[in-house]
């Protein structure tokens, strides 16, 4: 077996496991699609009644409420190899660190692309949205920033999981760092929504993908930093 | 001493540049005696940048030489840059509130970069706080260090796309400041500007590291200043870079 289909073997085992964890013990899936849910329906009563607005900003609204579900989806995907003391037993497989950062990222992107894919309608139907002309272009966005922000949320959730005040530190660190993410989504949803009339939305999608590989390439060499500490 | 030498040339430095930037150079038509604050704004941000840049360098000779030393390298750097940092955004309001008429212009890239670049590092100093164990704490900045710096190119090509795609700009850019006029003088006034706040950031970054290094002595054992021979033996030991043979006895030793 070729070095990288070995690679691909312990990140897709990797990725399983939590996928199973989630699915047979439902820890928190389910509370937090509801509390971006409820971002959502908040953001609503904060901007007032005026549909017209409330319809302009919603791309902006979609991507926040995605930030802030996902802050709680990639610290869970961590705090639950801390909790049980299992990160311990990650860091001692003789697997290449790598292959472990892209397990987690692969189930923190899977994570992400569910609240992604859950919210989007939630948005659609709260703000009227017509999304079924652009579904294309918005799966494409919602992949790429859910790619983006699992690499990133990978590194940090493992860097702040052992910290005092983890639950202040992660949002401190990460939201900074995803400014641009999230000001690219934003811009490539309005795009795909509007049609596209300045023919930007490959740029946008340019950016995320390029954020997505630099996140990724330096999550993954660093990764191996924050198991041994 | 030399230290103390480079902190007084610096400030008379500063001085001096100021005086030049204040009563020899010419006012600017335009924008009149505002467009002065551009000499200690556009050298404090050029000098952040290069602190930011010694943290991230130093961040990442820290992960692979694993000496604490450079931890406080990237320490120095990132405290010096946050100090410069704030002082550009408040020289950019106090310039942007006669000239644009606001403290704060979103259109802008520059500023709106500048403003999350403080947030990056702020983070990056809380994250240094909360940890106790310097080798810890020092592999965890090395890493957020790393992901900020390469963070900050895509923070400022997606503001400037942000702006850019959207619409022209609609403000004059600060590049055009340099006025055709009397350019010269102009560019004298900012590099001499520059030339001065380097004094000034060498000194605090050697001061910041000794500040470090001194902070380390007191984590350990308690205590600074004259110490003998058998006892800075003990503290060569424990301050050897994590992962000596040395290390582990001598912890044991320690009350």
């Amino acid at each position: 077996m070729s070095q990288l289909a070995r690679h691909a073997t312990v990140a897709l085992a990797i990725a399983r496991k939590d996928a199973l964890a989630e699915l047979r013990g439902r820890h928190a899936s389910g509370s937090t699609l509801f509390f971006a849910a409820l971002v959502l329906l908040l953001f609503g009563f904060a901007l007032g009644p005026d549909s017209r607005r409330l319809t302009d900003a919603a791309p902006g609204l979609l991507w926040l409420a995605i930030v802030f579900g996902g802050l709680l989806t990639v610290a869970r995907l961590h705090q639950l190899e801390a909790e049980d003391g299992a990160f311990e037993q990650l860091a001692l497989y003789p697997v290449d660190r790598r292959a472990l950062f892209a397990g987690k990222a692969l189930a923190a992107s899977g994570a992400m692309l569910v609240l992604g894919g859950v919210l989007l309608p939630v948005v659609a139907i709260l703000y009227a949205l017509p999304i079924a002309a652009a579904w294309l272009a918005l799966a494409v966005t919602v992949v790429l920033g859910a790619i983006g922000f699992a690499a990133v949320g990978t590194a940090y959730a493992a860097l702040t999981v052992r910290m005092r005040a983890r639950e202040v530190m992660l949002p401190l660190l990460m939201l900074p760092i995803v400014a641009p993410l999230l000001l690219a989504a934003v811009k490539a949803t309005t795009a795909a929504l509007t049609g596209d009339p300045f023919g930007e939305l490959g740029s946008w999608l340019q950016l995320l993908a390029g954020f997505d590989v630099v996140m990724l390439v330096v999550g993954a060499g660093t990764y191996g930093f924050l198991l041994e500490e | 001493m030399r230290t103390r030498l480079l902190g007084i040339g610096g400030v008379l430095a500063v001085i001096g540049a100021a005086f030049f930037g204040l009563f020899v150079v010419p006012a600017d038509l335009n924008q009149g005696d505002a467009q002065r604050i551009m000499y200690v704004h556009v050298a404090s941000a050029w000098i952040a940048y290069m602190s930011f840049g010694v943290t991230a360098l130093a961040g990442i000779a820290y992960l692979w030489l694993r000496d604490l030393r450079l931890d406080a390298v990237a320490l120095a750097g990132a405290e010096v840059g946050v100090l410069f940092t704030a002082f550009t955004i408040w020289g950019g309001m106090m310039w942007g509130r006669p000239v644009w008429g606001v403290y704060w212009q979103w259109e802008d890239p520059r500023l709106t970069t500048t403003a999350l670049l403080l947030a990056l590092y702020l983070g990056y100093l809380l994250l240094r706080r909360l940890s106790e164990d310097p080798a810890r704490r020092a592999t965890r900045a090395a890493i957020v260090g790393l992901i900020a710096a390469v963070d900050i190119p895509i923070v400022h090509f997606s503001v400037i796309w942000w702006r850019g795609l959207h619409q022209g700009p609609t403000i004059g850019s600060p590049d055009k400041l340099l006025h055709p006029s009397a350019p010269l003088q102009f560019v004298a006034a900012l590099l001499l500007m520059l030339g001065a706040f380097t004094l000034v950031w060498g000194y605090l970054m050697i001061r910041r590291y000794q500040l470090a290094r001194i902070e380390w002595q007191i984590e350990e054992h308690g205590r600074v200043g004259r110490i003998s021979a058998a006892r800075r033996a003990s503290l060569a030991a424990h301050t050897a870079p994590a992962g000596t043979s040395q290390a582990a006895p001598v912890q044991e030793s320690t009350p």
